[in-house]
């Protein structure tokens, strides 16, 4: 069992509780409820932690799911650097954001379930966890012959048979490749 | 036979339109009522229609919630399995996909439930609102209800001034109503595929808010805060008339003043049977975990199987089924299914585990699996068993020719059915209906499976032994193979034994010509009614179905291809 990355699950709750501060907004607002323009806030709120959350942090172990076209989102929230990348700066911006929208019984529910994101994060945080964004891979070079060389040849001929070639690289006799062999990242 | 074809494939989908039916019809009838009814019209003054949305979506909560913990009572479903007497091939197939119902009833609950917050979020308001002084003069005067010691009141927020959100917060549904939410969305949260897969603990720990989950639902309703005109006081007070005259109101006889009253909670009454059905699921799994399961073999195939040969009371099994293992060493939670790979008829049961992942090669080591040396058996870890569980493949038996066919891992299961064959061909006390089994194995990689290959091998020399040499005829096919491998392959291709399996009967490379297959297997069994089992992939399923369709006869006193669509 991999260990717990939480700020995986912190990341789905903070959505979530984006969406409810949304929804509990937008019928406050429709309704002109009393006090409503807490609610008006509460959409502002809930958009930004939305777009904040949207873009998945990396895995430390393994592959990330990405959410679909999030690349974009990726890119805006990599520019805010150390504040979107630190932990304890998304759990207070969380418990800050959720505060005023406690005020408004529509919009309560949305406060505490950003409190527990926020929570969460704190929690991430303190286990030293990280947002990174997830890189695109570079493109692929256009293959030659139409795709039917594979690999270049590891060592010139003449070759030993398959079983001998798969010694490691550093034991060859000094022949690197002309092509950058890249293995599958873990 | 085609009607009971398109039957099964669209079983799922009738069950889902009946469910979905349920819910319309609970919530239409429920929203009529509230649209309607007299006694709540003094209360539809003040709320319009989203009285009628709001309880219309509670009555459907109800039904989801009720519903919701039976798909996940596993060994409820098992007994229902073993003891349903009418059509038990559809009805397996249907339990076998409960978790996937446990996630639409869910998804029922989360849209019922923002439907039911919605519209109380509106009715609380427009309670508030009923108490300004713009609300007119009806509203006001059902407002005031309640002030006097033997009224009861109408409109549970008391007066203007008062803050609505600390007024709900402070009454049994709103305290409890933003408690089941919350734990509702974390359960939520925390189910999505990506938290359960890689963090399974995270996930399972949190969906056990659903105890508070459901504490907090039958609380919900005690308050009573929605209130309609009691039966008695409609009896003396005429709405249709009172209700355009409310200055009239205690000073005319035909209107009295109207006694309100909220509603019993309903809700435990749903579900309450669910809820102890699902104790006692829990009580049963925990008597599980406590029987003693003993591993009397371990045994260590190459390419990383593990082959556990393990005894527990009473336990009894049939070919096809598997069960859960749990090692509390490993993990305290995880409970992971493995076909079982013994025959009934043997004395232990057993499973084949392949590593893959952190559990199974915990399991691996634990078990000193790694290490050349004989383990002793009491380092040997403790395991607990929970099942079987699964269609049971017993028609195999029922043929006088019987077609297995299997893709891949899908292989597992019949290493069982195998075994349990050869145990009931050999014995001279049991009648055998069954004459011939032709086993077909598609495998791109042989290499894991090699402990089936010597399964196979060992029956080979059995049945040879026992004079029986043509009762099984298998045929396995490797679809992928090192160029080395079948260069090796081609220069030995005249010798009696295969080179790979080492078995009498060749292996052969590629996939399997399924149209020859058949038409041979026809043109042995002219006038035979022939079984055909299959486990794999869902392609390969309906290839293999619609070659059954093709090589049976016109003629119904000629060669029948049954085209068994069990599900492993």
């Amino acid at each position: 069992m991999g260990r717990i990355e939480w700020a995986m699950w912190a990341n789905e709750q903070a959505l979530a509780s984006g969406l409810i501060l949304i929804t509990g907004g937008i019928v406050a607002v429709a309704g002109q409820f009393k006090g409503w323009p807490f609610a008006a806030y509460a959409i502002g709120a809930g958009v930004l932690v939305c777009l904040l959350e949207y873009p998945r942090g990396k895995r430390k172990r393994g592959s990330t799911m990405e959410r679909c076209g999030q690349k974009y989102m990726t890119a805006v929230v990599k520019v805010f650097g150390p504040l979107t990348r630190n932990y304890y700066v998304r759990a207070i911006l969380h418990a800050v954001l959720a505060v005023p929208a406690g005020f408004l019984l529509s919009t309560i529910l949305g406060t505490v379930c950003l409190g527990i994101a926020s929570g969460i994060y704190l929690l991430a945080a303190i286990r030293g966890e990280e947002w990174s964004p997830i890189e695109q891979k570079p493109p692929e070079r256009p293959q030659l012959g139409g795709g039917t060389i594979k690999q270049p040849p590891a060592m010139p001929p003449p070759r030993p048979p398959a079983e001998a070639r798969k010694k490691p690289p550093l034991e060859e006799a000094g022949h690197t490749n002309p092509v950058a062999v890249t293995a599958e990242a873990e | 036979k085609m009607g009971c074809w398109i039957f099964n494939e669209s079983l799922s989908v009738v069950l889902l339109l009946v469910w979905l039916g349920l819910n319309l019809y609970l919530f239409i009838d429920t929203f009529h009522w509230y649209e309607k009814d007299d006694a709540y019209l003094y209360t539809r003054i003040m709320l319009g229609s989203t009285l009628a949305w709001a309880r219309a979506s509670a009555t459907c909560l109800n039904f989801n919630c009720m519903l919701i913990l039976l798909p996940v009572s596993r060994n409820l479903i098992s007994f229902i399995r073993r003891t349903s007497v009418c059509c038990r091939g559809s009805l397996r197939r249907q339990l076998d996909k409960n978790l996937t119902f446990h996630k639409i009833v869910a998804y029922g609950i989360a849209v019922n439930a923002i439907i039911h917050i919605v519209a109380h979020l509106v009715n609380i308001e427009r309670y508030h609102i009923s108490q300004s002084e713009e609300a007119g003069g009806l509203q006001n005067k059902l407002s005031g209800i309640g002030k006097a010691p033997n009224e009861s009141y109408l409109n549970p927020i008391r007066n203007y001034e008062a803050n609505t959100t600390t007024q709900m917060l402070t009454t049994i549904a709103g305290i409890t109503g933003v408690l089941i939410t919350v734990a509702f969305i974390l359960i939520l949260t925390s189910s999505t595929e990506i938290i359960r897969r890689s963090f399974y603990e995270v996930f399972w720990y949190t969906h056990h808010l659903f105890v508070v989950f459901f504490v907090g639902l039958i609380i919900h309703g005690m308050g009573q805060l929605i209130r309609g005109q009691t039966p008695q006081s409609l009896l003396l007070h005429n709405v249709t008339y009172c209700k355009d005259h409310y200055s009239e109101w205690e000073k005319s006889a035909q209107c009295p003043l109207p006694l309100f009253s909220g509603n019993e909670p309903v809700a435990w009454k749903w579900v309450l049977g669910p809820m102890v059905v699902y104790i006692c699921e829990r009580i049963v799994r925990i008597w599980r975990f406590q029987q003693k399961v003993i591993i009397t073999k371990v045994v260590t195939h190459s390419s990383g199987v593990l082959e556990l040969h393990m005894k527990k009371r009473g336990f009894k099994m049939e070919p096809g089924q598997y069960i859960f293992l749990q090692c509390p060493s490993v993990s305290q939670l995880e409970w992971h299914p493995f076909t079982l790979t013994s025959a009934p008829e043997e004395e232990f049961f057993s499973v084949h585990i392949r590593v893959a992942g952190d559990w199974t090669g915990a399991l691996f080591k634990a078990c000193g699996a790694e290490g050349s040396v004989f383990q002793e058996p009491w380092k040997l870890p403790r395991l607990a068993v929970d099942g079987p569980f699964g269609a049971a493949t017993t028609d195999v038996f029922n043929y006088r020719v019987s077609v297995c066919i299997a893709a891949g891992i899908g292989v597992t299961p019949f290493a069982s059915i195998l075994k349990s064959i050869w145990f009931k061909c050999c014995n001279p006390n049991t009648e055998l209906m069954l004459e011939k089994v032709y086993f077909y194995w598609t495998c791109r990689d042989p290499s894991a499976f090699e402990w089936f290959a010597e399964l196979l091998f060992l029956l080979e020399i059995q049945m040879v032994e026992k004079g029986k040499s043509h009762f099984l005829s298998y045929h396995i096919f490797l679809t992928g193979w090192e160029e080395s491998q079948a260069t090796h392959i081609a220069l030995h291709d005249d010798e009696k034994m295969d080179v790979i399996t080492g078995l009498r009967q060749k292996t052969f490379y590629g996939r399997p010509n399924w149209d020859t297959e058949f038409r041979q297997i026809a043109g042995n069994h002219p006038s035979s009614s022939i079984g055909v089992f299959f486990c794999g992939p869902k392609a390969l399923s309906k290839i293999l179905q619609k070659r059954c369709n093709l090589y049976s006869s016109a003629d119904p006193r000629g060669v029948q291809f049954h085209y068994n669509k069990e599900s492993f």
